[in-house]
């Protein structure tokens, strides 16, 4: 299990929720194919570029973007660089322990990266200074404070709306010189990829799981839709699926997007 | 100045469906695979797919360190993926990456469900993916041979857990992309499978597809791993082959 979450879940609580489950309910009383509420958070937190703290149920997410100027990688010297990060806070669970993060902060980081990156959400060809030698860099950083269960859905809403707030500062070449302008610019979102999280309880698929659903399945799987209705990235975690679920889930999904994608846009 | 500068072909895929080393959408590279390939492993294989050369190597059921984390009721899996200095054109630097990292995790959750943990309550299978050459397509070429390790290593399992790659170039949906595809692909998609029951035991994606695509990819990736596992049962089978004599 990812965090040891089993721990966390009581033996009836667990019952409880399967049984639910093979009667078409869930403890907090949604259908299926439903998320919890979701609240992105007024105010300033950070001294991010752009940021968003979100809340889906009890799970609350602060999201953060950093620029900065570096060299670009060396086989793409006219693309910008982008990083991203997740930590799972010591605050947000008791599970959750001190340190660099372990495989599932950095499968849960790059899950995120993976569906953004993979429509190219953020154009990275437009933040080359210098082909070849000076490039900005975006660095998403994923603070996980309030754990109860899907992290990938939360923190890829957080991700979106804050980089489609970011504004960086411009930067100028004069002779050779890196001159920062006071003028800022704003870091353009071409796609809006939504991962859409499930988890499989006995013969029942779920939308959005709970820590106890998540504790409690037998199987689950993020998959990012983006604005095409396209797939853009699939990750199965623990459990397995039949290609009928997996097919199901997608087309689960597809009709989810325009729901969460108006909510990223009206945040932004 | 890195020495190795990787270039894109001009075209990854032709209008009649060539792809960069000669091969059509449904066509996949050589496999080869070998069981028992180390003496001190309880199990182990060698793997080699297109320029991939992978080895697997299983230890356990055995007793578990640190002790914390032994399972009273059911073994333990634990997994690890890696990739050699020399198993890429530029060295890698040593050690695990957060690629790696992220690898071993699903490695380990596309062989668990294969593995009957509950006969083994408080130990631990070690399954170790060692990639030596890679060409594309390693994981599931690891997957492949760590499952052939695994039952070479007499772990009771559910079945044999086969893996195979499919992607998209351009409009082709192409079964086991090569290294070309791998880099410059439109979308990329490893899929394992327990083919007894059909279970999709690792699935991930990388790139965009429509449904329909998706479910072609799907389908291509079933049929693809359906004969990696006719491979893999007949390289567990082959050193027990029947011998028979008959003296005249």
């Amino acid at each position: 299990m990812m965090f040891d979450q089993e721990i966390l879940t009581h033996n009836l609580m667990k019952d409880y929720i399967r049984e639910l489950a093979e009667n078409g309910q869930r403890v907090d009383g949604r259908g299926f194919h439903e998320y919890r509420p979701i609240e992105v958070l007024n105010g300033t937190f950070t001294k991010a570029e752009g940021e968003a703290w979100l809340k889906l149920g009890e799970t609350q997410v602060l999201v953060g973007v950093k620029a900065d100027l570096g060299e670009p990688f060396p086989d793409t010297p006219d693309k910008g660089v982008f990083v991203s990060n997740a930590e799972l806070l010591p605050v947000a669970s008791p599970t959750f322990e001190p340190g660099p993060p372990d495989e599932g902060a950095i499968e849960l980081a790059r899950v995120v990266d993976r569906a953004i990156r993979s429509v190219d959400a953020i154009d990275l060809g437009s933040l080359v200074i210098l082909p070849g030698k000076l490039v900005y860099m975006i660095f998403l950083d994923m603070y996980v404070l309030d754990y109860d269960g899907n992290l990938e859905d939360s923190l890829t809403l957080a991700s979106l709306i804050a980089l489609g707030r970011s504004e960086i500062p411009e930067v100028e070449l004069k002779n050779g010189e890196i001159e920062v302008k006071e003028s800022k610019r704003k870091l353009e979102l071409k796609d809006i990829p939504i991962n859409f999280s499930f988890v499989k309880i006995g013969s029942k698929i779920l939308l959005d799981p709970t820590i106890e659903e998540e504790s409690v399945s037998d199987a689950s799987i993020t998959v990012a839709i983006n604005k095409d209705g396209k797939v853009c990235s699939v990750q199965k975690r623990h459990g397995t699926f039949s290609v009928d679920e997996i097919l199901n889930i997608v087309s689960v999904a597809k009709s989810k997007w325009p729901e969460l994608a108006s909510i990223v846009r009206e945040a932004i | 100045m890195p020495l190795y500068v990787e270039r894109k072909p001009e075209s990854l895929i032709t209008e009649e469906g060539i792809r960069t080393d000669g091969r059509l959408p449904h066509e996949m590279r050589p496999i080869k695979m070998m069981v028992g390939v180390l003496e001190k492993a309880d199990g182990s294989a060698f793997v080699e797919w297109g320029g991939n050369r992978i080895l697997a190597a299983v230890f356990g059921p055995r007793e578990v360190h640190p002790k914390h984390m032994v399972l009273p009721d059911r073994a333990l899996v634990r997994a690890r993926y890696n990739m050699a200095p020399f198993s890429t054109p530029e060295r890698r630097r040593p050690g695990p990456d957060r690629r790696s990292i992220e690898l071993s995790k699903v490695i380990r959750e596309a062989l668990k469900p294969a593995i009957f943990t509950e006969n083994y309550p408080g130990s631990v299978i070690d399954i170790f993916v060692e990639v030596l050459r890679s060409d594309a397509g390693t994981r599931v070429a690891g997957i492949n041979a760590a499952s052939l390790a695994l039952a070479s290593a007499g772990v009771a399992m559910r079945g044999l857990v086969s893996a195979c790659s499919v992607g998209r170039v351009g409009n082709f949906i192409v079964v086991d992309p090569n290294h070309d595809e791998d880099m410059w692909g439109d979308s990329d998609m490893p899929l394992a499978m327990m083919m007894e029951s059909e279970e999709i035991t690792l699935l991930q994606a990388d790139g965009t597809l429509s449904e329909e695509e998706f479910k072609e990819a799907l389908d291509l990736g079933r049929k693809a791993i359906r004969f990696v596992y006719e491979v893999q049962k007949e390289a567990l089978k082959r050193p027990y082959y029947l011998v028979e004599r008959r003296v005249v």
